[in-house]
């Protein structure tokens, strides 16, 4: 009988431990063994591999990569986690949001990084997160009318804004200020057919100047320096009238058709001022993908893939805490922040653990996310310990040494924290 | 207090001394005066108007790819899916309907699909086989041999990929049946842990009384665990299978003709911005299967993913 049951159990336990036998057992050992040999695993290289594996400059990014992500992605991934589940359990619709931000968890990693480089285009009219970035931006440096523009008739700039010069005779003055480089699409809308009014035979009077700020361009042939038809004028374009001395006189603003008229001047030579915020560039959006920023920007992805499962497992956390304790400490006059600080963070402590680690693992195994968010050129620059493992072993010449030494280094990193979760997984279920 | 498990918020009593706990007292924290019940609205509110932006800012990703995947390549190098919003006649479904058309993205879902489904199929089997006789085969070393098992779970996959390329290469197996047998070599230590751990707990009398009823341990396996264990069986399968779905490193390493979506969404990675047309849409239909699975087994999917988050 007893003979019996060991082959009956043999016979159960047969399939699954011929394939763990064959493809992690003996691999992982061969692995290790492989790591002492030379690229194509001939000669016998001793710990070069290891000492190498430092040296080279793309590994030790990935290296530095990789401790960037384990010590920033579980802390705000579980910070996340802990803020959300506590807040939704305040609400009728918890289960509601924590499906939805539980949903990222099930789209393949690699689409998620595809995801979060479209969010992450650099171009603020493009890129969503350089778009929402943009709302504040502009409204504290707007761009100004003449982006982009330069003076078609004689101007120059400096510090400033573009300077002007210009004579007012005893019957007044005129000044043409043509520009361009400005886009058919970025005309202003209230904008209309630039005036002609400083071409008018009869003088703008005593004591008055006018002018034209208009965009010097038109589709076909047109001629520089002369308002032509079908020439547009701009807009609420502020033009500061100063003197020799630089002292401002008066200020006038653009009408629709980009004239402008400033009265009650002696005659003499002046100079024209348009200010420089009238040429401020918008926003150019931040390169959230450039080689010095893609690592922050790739664990900012992290947060929105894992933060719904840290969400989650904080979340069951939290319904098994005995409700009472939370409600004596506010009995006894402790507030919202302190019940949360004193009370339920505390008798979250092994739940926010178990989410931690998990995190920390993810961390180390991170390699899709980098594959499909960080462009071609930067992924040398993104790069960390499990992508470099495959790039070293298997791409270009493959080098299996130093591929294998990899391996281990990730593997020796994995291991305590694996372990810690591992035993912790068995008391969990023991106790169920 | 609470039945529906929510804190209650008040306004904040801070009291110099600590008031006597009484059933008065608790009567007395549900606000009464109009400041209270208005600090209480104020803070409830706040805290829905919160949630709401974050689930907006969750959902937005999401949302701007599939906006991406129904506008043309040109919209996507001239200006920001959000115009759609405002100018819905962009909207096309171009990109679909070419993409249905290509071959090789045909070929890569149907790959993704003989990938996946042997390669869950294969390990839970295994695991719920092997699962049974560590739970209910009493033998000598039981306990320890669960204990290796398990242990496995320590192994990541990068340990084991050079020599099991070249032992695929040595025995002439490639493309699915290598991938099919490194996806169960490495579902089986967490899926053994979870069948294990959930046949130990079914009722040992159900075994007891079939066994005295002369049934065989195969069909005892058959007729009773398989079905008590179908919940178990449920979240096992559908995490090992979205594992597998999702996967890219298993297939970058394995895959030969029949490559997954992953790697169809990977090669064309190189020219981003023109091939956005084929990215983008591509991107949803890989993700539209496992979020099927998600919404439609969502308890399943949760526990399994809970539980296979120690992987």
């Amino acid at each position: 009988m007893k003979r019996g049951k060991w082959l009956l159990a043999a016979a159960f336990l047969a399939p699954a431990i011929v394939v763990l036998v064959g493809l992690v057992v003996w691999p992982a050992l061969r692995t290790i063994f492989d790591s002492f040999y030379g690229p194509a695993g001939k000669e016998f290289v001793g710990l070069d591999n290891y000492r190498d594996m430092f040296r080279f400059e793309r590994m030790r990014i990935a290296i530095r990569n990789s401790f960037i992500w384990v010590i920033a992605f579980p802390f705000f991934v579980t910070i996340t986690g802990l803020i959300l589940a506590v807040l939704s359990e305040r609400v009728r619709w918890r289960t509601a949001f924590r499906l939805m931000l539980f949903m990222p968890a099930a789209i393949a990693i690699l689409s998620s990084g595809i995801i979060w480089r479209i969010m992450y285009e650099a171009n603020p009219e493009r890129g969503a997160v350089n778009a929402l970035l943009n709302i504040p931006a502009s409204m504290f440096s707007p761009p100004g009318d003449l982006a982009g523009a330069t003076p078609s008739t004689d101007a120059a700039f400096d510090r400033d804004g573009l300077i002007v010069s210009l004579d007012v005779g005893e019957d007044g003055g005129t000044v043409l200020v043509g520009m361009i480089g400005i886009r058919e699409d970025e005309i202003p809308e209230s904008a209309v057919q630039a005036s002609s009014i400083a071409d008018s035979p009869e003088p703008p009077g005593a004591g008055t100047l006018v002018g034209v700020v208009w965009r010097d361009a038109r589709p076909g042939e047109n001629e520089r320096g002369v308002v032509e038809a079908g020439e547009f004028g701009i807009p609420d374009v502020v033009v500061r009238l100063i003197d020799a001395q630089d002292q401002e006189l008066a200020t006038g603003v653009t009408e629709p058709d980009g004239s402008f008229r400033i009265t009650g001047i002696e005659p003499g030579a002046y100079r024209a001022r348009i200010p420089a915020s009238e040429f401020r560039e918008p926003w150019g959006g931040i390169t959230w993908l450039a080689p010095e920023l893609a690592t922050m920007s790739a664990i900012i992805a992290g947060i929105w893939i894992w933060g719904g499962f840290a969400l989650l497992v904080i979340a069951s956390g939290l319904a098994s805490i005995p409700r009472e304790l939370q409600e004596a400490a506010r009995v006894d006059g402790a507030n919202e922040w302190q019940v949360f600080r004193r009370v339920t963070v505390p008798l979250l402590a092994p739940v926010l653990g178990v989410v931690f680690v998990t995190l920390t693992i993810n961390a180390l195994k991170m390699f899709d996310l980098i594959i499909g968010i960080a462009p071609g050129s930067v992924q040398d620059e993104a790069n960390v310990i499990a992508l470099e493992m495959w790039r070293t072993a298997f791409t270009g010449l493959g080098n299996r040494g130093l591929g294998s030494a990899i391996a281990v280094f990730l593997f020796v990193l994995i291991l305590p924290v694996m372990v810690f979760n591992i035993r912790r997984f068995r008391i969990e279920e023991e106790r169920r | 207090m609470s039945t529906d498990g929510t804190a209650p918020d008040r306004a904040k009593p801070t009291p110099p001394q600590r008031p006597p706990v009484s059933d008065v007292e608790l009567v007395g924290l549900t606000p009464k005066t109009p400041a209270q019940k208005f600090t209480r609205w104020l803070s409830r509110s706040s805290v829905q108007i919160v949630l709401v932006i974050v689930a907006l800012f969750w959902l937005m990703p999401t949302i701007g790819l599939l906006i991406t995947s129904l506008r043309p390549a040109e919209a996507f190098a001239r200006t920001g899916w959000w115009q759609a919003i405002t100018e819905p006649s962009q909207l096309t479904l171009e990109n679909y309907t070419s993409l249905l058309g290509d071959s090789n993205l045909i070929d890569a879902v149907l790959s993704t699909f003989y990938i996946a489904i042997p390669s869950t199929l294969f390990p839970v089997f295994m695991a719920a086989l092997a699962g049974y006789a560590l739970a209910w085969i009493p033998f000598k070393g039981r306990d320890t041999l669960f204990l290796i098992l398990v242990g496995l779970l320590v192994v990541p996959l990068q340990m084991a990929l050079i020599p099991a390329f070249s032992v695929f290469r040595t025995f002439g197996l490639s493309g699915l049946p290598a991938l099919w047998l490194f996806h169960t070599a490495f579902g089986l230590p967490l899926a053994i842990f979870l069948m294990r751990n959930y046949f130990a707990g079914l009722p040992g009398s159900l075994i007891e009384a079939a066994r005295i009823d002369g049934a065989s341990e195969w069909k005892i396996f058959l007729k009773v665990i398989l079905p008590l264990g179908f919940p178990a069986l449920a979240s096992l399968t559908i995490f090992q299978f979205t594992w597998t779905w999702n996967d890219l490193l298993v297939a970058l390493v394995f895959s030969t003709k029949q490559q997954p979506i992953t790697l169809f969404l990977r090669d064309r990675l190189g020219e981003f911005s023109t091939g956005i047309g084929v990215i983008s849409p591509g991107v949803f239909l890989s993700a539209i299967v496992p979020l099927i699975i998600f919404f439609a087994f969502q308890r399943y999917f949760e526990a399994g993913l809970l539980g296979g988050s120690v992987k």
